[in-house]
């Protein structure tokens, strides 16, 4: 029995239920009763939603349970030795997001690249270089030059000034 | 005859040199998009959409439009080089595409592709201009009461026909709608689902930022874990002598294509159908209909121009409510919806009043879209063999650095980036454990609409709930959307008195 919530599809399924309880602790804020003339209050829709969102995923979990305690499934839910790369592949990426308020997106997207073409992905550096080096660039014209949105720099900004100077 | 006018207007617009620039570029780009392996055309507009703000509003959508049908056209070409379908869409031309492909008919399968593409695309189109006028006329009759009922009866078709599990897909239109009514309240204006009191809520959650994390970045973590193997392409070349024997074997195949294609086109209104049924269900026509079913899967012609045109078909029906009813009819309309609201046009019946020009100018822009797309597929078929060599980690390289920077570009909030992040791992392992995606995408963009059509209408109904049965369209929008919920359990005791008869 254990075995079978302890399943990753239980997990999910739990997760949302979780989520779903959250939702209504702050759907209720707002009123989310009826208002005889004007109709539900701003909380009745998330509310509602919520509690049917948290019966579905119950009905999610309860037949995942009874039908792994019956039979249970041997496949695993991630590919084996497959789930390391998608963990390495979502580290790599909140790690870049992170430093990109830091040290700038200049700076953290180039060693995204770097790592993800060279280390993760094993190409050759006359394929990494040409694209961690073009991609900035391109980024900066493309966004910066062209339409004007200025992407986090962080600490890296007033190495930027030039740069502004020649093109605003 | 109205209809011709009106649309002579829009090729004036759609005929503009920006215009036809952008159709190619916007068709180039969808092509190589389409063509690359786990990428479609809903990830391509996902990804693409924060880089229109480039040219204007209905240049825009006239871009993306046409990215959307070349990433139709291409993904019949990863289906037949690589025997991996571009996208959903495509699997049925895996079916007989990659047999003919390794029997060294690469280049005729790719023909077929394009020219069945083609042929789907533009009788789609055409009945698309027929229709599109009707409906709009018939939805400017509604009021709030009608509007609710429809977006009910379009989340109710994907418990009733979408195919996935029912409990999961309540689940994931209910998070879709919740996470719609985060910021403030649509009627009072009071801020409501603030989680942890973060500034960045207040503003709501924008569609692009849930699309960019699901179709971006959890479409890649997808394909990293599958991706154990790099896949072999297959040679093509297409010779003028090939392309004359390809044309003279399609022109046998005007039946299937018009199956494909009609049915295509109804089957893609639908919001849970949409393009992948409608492929099935054509190879599937075309395969018992044929006087030689057992070639099928082995390399039959008719089975790459059956899904081919079913496809490109439903794309195009999959527009028409979109922008006639202002529901979408697939999540890449949803995606479209969405980035037509971002831009102050609003889709639906007044759309074809007031902004009459915009309309049109879109829908002629469908004709030359699907001139270029098989005009540039067809040309551009030795690039893609070389295209499809490079390696999935520089794809997946470039996906995520245009995920990153532009999901900050449209609001320029680091906020936003985390959230994709975030979604884009949830929406991962929510694939993973079946759940349907679609239905979530189109409910945070429904949401709103759902929302303020239904307490709207009880206000104008002075919180009397029987209007939204009391009117008949309304009623006829309910009692369908019942019918729909009730389908699986009906079809499931269907099965057991049926079971238990035979028994």
């Amino acid at each position: 029995m254990l075995k079978a919530v302890l399943k990753a599809e239980s997990l999910i399924a739990l997760g949302l239920m979780g989520l779903s309880v959250y939702f209504m602790w702050h759907a209720v804020e707002l009123p989310t009763t009826w208002d005889g003339r004007r109709g539900p209050g701003g909380g009745a829709f998330p509310f509602w939603l919520s509690a049917i969102m948290l019966a579905a995923s119950t009905g999610v979990l309860v037949r995942t349970v009874l039908a792994e305690v019956r039979l249970p499934d041997p496949r695993p839910f991630f590919e084996p030795g497959m789930i390391g790369p998608v963990v390495a592949v979502t580290l790599a990426l909140t790690i870049t997001i992170a430093l990109m308020s830091v040290v700038g997106t200049y700076v953290a997207v180039p060693l995204f690249m770097l790592w993800y073409l060279r280390f993760f992905g094993r190409n050759s550096w006359r394929v990494t270089v040409p694209l961690v080096v073009g991609t900035p660039i391109v980024l900066f014209f493309f966004f910066e030059v062209a339409l004007l949105i200025l992407l986090p720099k962080g600490i890296t900004e007033p190495l930027f000034f030039p740069l502004y100077a020649i093109f605003f | 005859m109205e209809v011709l006018s009106l649309l002579g207007q829009g090729f004036a617009t759609s005929l503009l040199p920006l215009n036809i620039g952008i159709v190619i570029v916007g068709v180039t780009l969808g092509l190589f998009i389409g063509a690359m392996p786990g990428l479609g055309s809903v990830n391509g507009v996902a990804i693409v959409l924060p880089l229109t703000f480039i040219v204007p509003p209905a240049s825009a959508i006239i871009f993306l439009a046409a990215l959307y049908y070349g990433a139709m056209y291409g993904g019949a070409i990863s289906s037949i080089l690589l025997g991996i379908p571009g996208s959903s869409t495509a699997v049925a031309t895996t079916f007989d595409g990659r047999p003919m492909a390794q029997q060294g008919r690469a280049g005729l399968a790719l023909i077929a592709a394009a020219v069945a593409s083609f042929v789907g695309g533009t009788i789609s189109v055409v009945l698309f201009t027929v229709f599109a006028m009707p409906l709009a006329e018939l939805a400017l009759k509604f009021g709030p009461a009608e509007n609710f009922a429809l977006v009910l009866l379009a989340f109710t078709t994907f418990v009733g026909l979408g195919g996935d599990d029912a409990f999961k897909t309540v689940a994931m239109i209910c998070l879709g709608l919740v996470l719609s009514t985060v910021g403030l309240d649509l009627i009072s204006g009071q801020p409501r689902l603030i989680f942890f009191d973060m500034p960045g809520f207040y503003a709501g959650i924008s569609f692009l930022v849930l699309a960019i994390g699901v179709y971006g970045i959890g479409e890649v973590l997808w394909t990293v874990e599958r991706s154990k193997v790099e896949p072999t392409v297959t040679p093509a070349k297409v010779t003028w002598a090939e392309m004359r024997a390809g044309f003279a074997v399609l022109s046998r195949t005007w039946k299937t294509m018009g199956v494909g294609s009609v049915m295509g086109f109804f089957v893609g209104m639908l919001p849970a159908a949409g393009a992948t049924p409608a492929s099935l269900m054509a190879y599937g026509i075309a395969k018992s209909t044929s006087r030689e079913p057992d070639s099928f899967g082995k390399g039959n012609v008719e089975g790459v121009v059956a899904p081919e045109t079913a496809n490109n078909a439903a794309s195009t029906g999959s527009l028409l409510p979109m922008l006639s009813l202002g529901i979408p009819g697939s999540p890449t309309t949803a995606l479209l919806l969405g980035g037509m609201v971002m831009w102050g046009l609003t889709p639906g019946p007044m759309l074809f009043v007031e902004q009459a020009d915009f309309v049109w100018g879109l829908i002629s822009s469908l004709y030359t879209a699907n001139l270029a797309a098989v005009l540039i597929n067809l040309a551009l078929i030795p690039v893609f063999v070389w295209a499809l060599r490079m390696p999935f980690t520089v794809l997946c390289t470039l996906v995520l650095v245009l995920c990153i920077v532009g999901g900050f570009a449209p609001d320029q909030r680091m906020h936003d980036v985390w959230l994709i992040l975030a979604f884009g791992v949830v929406g991962y392992l929510l694939r993973k454990a079946d759940y349907p995606l679609a239905p979530l995408v189109l409910a945070l963009v429904l949401g709103p609409v759902m929302e303020r059509s239904f307490r709207q209408a009880l206000i104008s109904a002075q919180g009397d709930v029987t209007t939204f049965v009391t009117r008949p369209l309304s009623a006829t929008f309910i009692g369908l959307a019942l019918l729909f919920f009730m389908l699986p359990l009906l079809s499931r005791l269907w099965a057991r008195r049926g079971g238990s008869r035979a028994a």
